[in-house]
């Protein structure tokens, strides 16, 4: 594997969440939405990034990004630590990391055009530029994610779903960014159009050499478009293993429910399945149990899960787990 | 005598930016206990079908043709006799169990509720019927849960105590109205198990609205794919999963990836969903489709069965949808 | 959107013009008749004011010798006289005087809507976006500012550096952006809350860039709402002072003080003195109600 680009080293992060009824110099409650995440990126790749409501996994994307302030660990960008940056840093180094969104509407300012929308990174980062170049670059790029350039001066409102994503798509492409972090890009959108929009951002990543954070709670998507998978749960990565060896041998009890519930679009194979449900729901991430934070619904679980996280354990060069008892499955998960 | 019996109905409303005609000549029957999965995208009339259904259309909607419960028509009824079947008859769960919940009521009164005014029941028996419900949605410690408000409960917990209200009265016909588009998958997965029960303990008759194709593969006998308010095609399941007989319903089934069989490139669909204000006069999905020709643009082709119980619209030879 | 060649090739020809949500909002806003007439009013009345000194055959501080002793009788409307609205007790020609108290209550309420516009709508879009202590240490300036009896300080104003238009407009700037600055934060949290206002983060477009790029043109719907409706409480403002006898300095007026003027007059049979004044005072109220509805109504479509 080449050297990384990204390297995220023991990161996490904090929210202080003021007390309800409390003074307003009251100590905040604290709230860890990212605890210990640890992963690496390599140029050109795609790392998927799955996880339930509340697994935290946005926030870890958007402290990668730099929008959320990480409280502990290290963001490493070709060696270099985003965290300590300046401001002024941040800014300049905004041009290589780039978001898409997952709402598209939302992520469009209606009261601008489509054009000065797509242009906005430019403007920031090449302040030099001149209109016509600008004008000229924002077409190509329109024409790149298959929108019709004659409507550069039209409105997000006037455009459906999956046009409004590949407007943000060419915004986020526009400054030729080293990487895209794409949070649930496709869950808004219909069924029909979410193809479409994956096999966009695969066709650009080809094309541009980009290496994608592929945020999504639907792991069939992720599978598709990834090459490497970490799957979150309740603010901490609980394994990380290349795509294919993910879903085929998962080790850590948390992925192999999540795999079991994923349903699959073929009657006869569905039924055929062994399809343990998992039972229970999320805990509050306000107050995560100790130690395990999976140990409340995990079917393998023991007593000392409760005594302390569980070290993360290599299997191979590619393969993480963070279970201790990974060999003792009751049985093997089928697909 | 089907249980749901849906003739040539249209709905329509009329906005500032002209009429949007949501289902467009809708016909399907269903049978007592029988679970139907109507699949569709957004503005595919899937929504405004239920609403129709149970009298629920927002004020500038309109509905013509005919709905028969139980061989009673019931489209456009007044409000006092709807009132009397839905909850009684029909019941309906929403995607957002919250919007359906009173905020400021505890879960137990609510549910006793519907029992007092549908059922005459006394208040401690409708308790006591409102704690067995819970224990039937598998809701812990129900007794205890009835003194609860909604907000203390999880997403996942919301939609059971939904279900448990849609099935106080014992309704023959359930409509789900994407019931675990909100949840998470694990979670998803509990209720989806707990539908199918639920479903085959009380004989309940079943439509899941969805635009989930994966999620009806494991849960509905019957499934009926819809486009631009229209019926594509309809038929079991398992047929129509293993050879979908419309190009949308290949298209749709080639557009989602799989978790368990690896693809390359996934087939789109190219284009958008359709737009209400403005279909063709022919099929729906005339303009996106791969495999239209002359006549799709301007006719839209009949509601055709074959097989065993099957039925397309469309005008191509079921050997050219591959 | 993915038409047929024959229509792409069309649109490739020629950028379209897009249809801005602004576009929008003045097509529906067209549409609303009350609207439209509230619309016409106002401009009929701001017609009256600048136009008025032109037409008017007397000017708003003569007094009309004439009609001095005998008001009741000589001082009525007449169009011979050339006191059309008639005269006010010391024989000054009412037409002029309302004419001129008009431009007076416009511009109150006009400079008063300005100020809280810029200065609200800039404070609070800063405060809500920065958030966190900044947004504290602002919003409880404005809070503090909020419970000082500022109708008490305006009058302490005109009474210690005298009775100014100057001093007026000095007491209506200090209060009239508070209120606007809560909304405008309010807004700006919201707003904060989208995704655009992220991926500006994101890209490193600069804070102040953002405010006035993203978060402005999103409150504007919202702040132009406001200050139609701030517009006629401005001049209600005035027009108490005045009627306390503290506002613009004889022989300037304002409709308040035409008001407080005919009303002390109403028992001698000279009603027009009151109703002319008011008759304006209303009309205008109800002109900016009816456009700020309106304006509501256009920006904001989900409300309807």
């Amino acid at each position: 594997m080449s050297a990384p680009l990204l390297d995220i080293r023991d990161l996490s992060v904090t929210f202080s969440i003021t007390r309800q009824g409390g003074w307003p110099w009251s100590a905040p409650h604290r709230l860890q939405a990212v605890r210990g995440a640890s992963l690496t990126l390599a140029p050109g790749q795609t790392l998927g990034l799955v996880g339930e409501s509340g697994s935290g996994k946005s926030t870890l994307a958007r402290a990668i990004v730099g929008t959320v302030p990480a409280s502990e660990g290290q963001v490493l960008w070709r060696g270099k630590d985003i965290v300590s940056m300046t401001a002024e840093q941040h800014r300049n180094h905004g041009r290589h990391v780039q978001m898409v969104f997952q709402d598209p509407l939302d992520a469009l300012n209606p009261r601008m055009t489509v054009g000065q929308i797509v242009a906005e990174p430019l403007r920031t980062h090449f302040p030099n530029l001149s209109k016509a170049e600008i004008h000229r670059k924002v077409g190509a790029m329109m024409e790149r994610v298959g929108l019709l350039p004659a409507l550069i001066n039209r409105y997000p409102h006037e455009f459906s779903g999956g046009q409004c994503q590949r407007i943000g798509i060419a915004r986020a492409l526009i400054t030729d960014p080293e990487l895209v972090v794409c949070d649930e890009p496709v869950s808004a959108l219909d069924v029909s159009v979410q193809a479409q929009v994956v096999n966009l951002l695969q066709e650009l990543q080809r094309e541009m050499g980009l290496a994608l954070l592929f945020i999504a709670h639907d792991l069939s998507v992720v599978r598709h478009i990834s090459h490497r998978i970490a799957v979150m749960y309740l603010g901490r990565i609980v394994e990380v293993a290349e795509a294919e060896e993910l879903i085929e041998n998962p080790r850590h009890p948390y992925t192999k429910a999540l795999i079991a519930s994923v349903p699959i679009p073929a009657p006869k194979a569905e039924r055929a399945r062994h399809r343990p449900v998992l039972q229970g729901e999320l805990p509050s991430p306000m107050s995560p149990p100790s130690g395990c934070v999976f140990r409340t619904r995990c079917p393998i679980a023991q007593p000392n899960c409760a005594d302390a996280p569980p070290a993360v354990q290599k299997l191979d060069d590619t393969h993480w787990v963070a279970c201790p008892y990974h060999a003792n499955t009751d049985k093997p998960v089928q697909i | 005598m089907s249980l749901l019996e849906i003739t040539d109905l249209t709905v329509s409303f009329d906005t500032p930016d002209g009429t949007v005609k949501a289902v467009n000549g809708m016909t399907l029957s269903l049978e007592a206990g029988e679970s139907l999965a109507i699949v569709g995208e957004s503005g595919s009339g899937k929504t405004q079908l239920a609403f129709a259904t149970l009298g629920l259309l927002a004020k500038n909607g309109r509905a013509a043709g005919s709905i028969r419960f139980d061989g009673q028509e019931i489209l456009n009824l007044p409000e006092a006799q709807l009132n009397a079947i839905r909850a009684d008859q029909i019941a309906m769960i929403f995607q957002d169990p919250m919007t359906s919940l009173n905020p400021y009521l505890r879960v137990g009164e609510q549910m006793a509720e519907v029992l007092m005014l549908h059922k005459g029941a006394s208040r401690r028996d409708a308790m006591t019927e409102s704690a067995q419900m819970l224990d039937a949605v598998r809701i812990p410690d129900a007794r205890a849960r009835l003194r609860m408000y909604p907000h203390e409960f999880s997403g996942g917990m919301r939609q059971r105590i939904m279900i448990a209200m849609a099935l106080l009265c014992r309704p023959r016909l359930l409509i789900a109205d994407e019931p675990t588009t909100a949840l998470d998958v694990t979670v998803q997965n509990q209720i989806m198990d707990l539908m199918g029960d639920i479903q085959r303990d009380f004989g309940t008759a079943l439509i899941l609205i969805t635009h989930d194709l994966a999620i009806v593969a494991g849960s509905c006998q019957r499934t009926l794919v819809m486009y631009g308010g229209r019926v594509m095609e309809m038929g079991a399941t398992d047929d129509l999963f293993e050879a979908p007989s419309h190009p949308y319903t290949r298209g749709l089934l080639n557009a989602v990836p799989r978790l368990d069989v690896p693809q390359e490139m996934l087939q789109t669909i190219p284009g958008d969903p359709p737009d209400l204000t403005a279909l063709p006069a022919g099929c729906p999905f005339s303009p996106r489709c791969p495999i239209r020709h002359g006549p799709c643009a301007d006719i839209m082709p009949s509601l055709d069965g074959f097989a065993a119980r099957r039925l397309r619209a469309c005008h191509a030879d079921r050997e050219a949808v591959t | 959107m993915f038409a047929t060649k024959s229509v792409a090739d069309d649109l490739a020809t020629a950028p379209l013009k897009g249809r801005s949500l602004w576009a929008d909002a003045r097509a529906r806003f067209f549409h609303n008749r009350a609207a439209v007439t509230g619309l016409i009013v106002l401009i009929a009345v701001a017609c009256f004011a600048i136009m008025g000194p032109f037409i008017a055959p007397w000017n708003n501080e003569d007094i009309d010798w004439n009609v001095l002793g005998n008001v009741q009788t000589g001082g009525r409307p007449s169009l011979e006289t050339g006191h059309w609205f008639g005269t006010d007790a010391l024989g000054r020609d009412l037409f002029a005087r309302t004419v001129q108290g008009t431009q007076i209550s416009l511009l109150v309420g006009i400079v008063g809507a300005l100020i809280s516009v810029i200065v609200g709508t800039l404070y609070g879009a800063v405060a809500g976006y920065f958030g966190g202590r900044i947004d504290n240490v602002m919003m409880r300036v404005v809070d503090v500012l909020m419970s000082i009896p500022y109708m008490f300080v305006l009058i302490l104003l005109l009474v210690v550096f005298g009775r100014s238009l100057f001093m007026l407009f000095v007491g209506i700037g200090l209060v009239s952006w508070l209120d606007m600055a809560r909304i405008a934060r309010g807004q700006t949290l919201t707003l904060k809350g989208k995704a655009y206002i992220e991926a500006a983060r994101a890209t490193g477009v600069r804070p102040f860039t953002i405010i006035l790029r993203h978060i402005i043109p999103n409150l504007l719907g919202v702040v132009i709402v406001y200050a139609t409706l701030l517009v006629p409480s401005m001049i209600i403002y005035e027009s108490f002072i005045s009627f306390l006898g503290l506002g613009v300095q004889e022989p300037l007026t304002s409709w308040g003080a035409l008001i407080n003027d005919g009303a002390a007059e109403m028992t001698n049979g000279t009603l027009w003195m009151l109703t002319w004044p008011l008759l304006f005072f209303v009309i205008t109220l109800f002109g900016f109600f009816f456009v700020g509805d309106g304006l509501r109504d256009a920006l904001d479509p989900k409300d309807r």
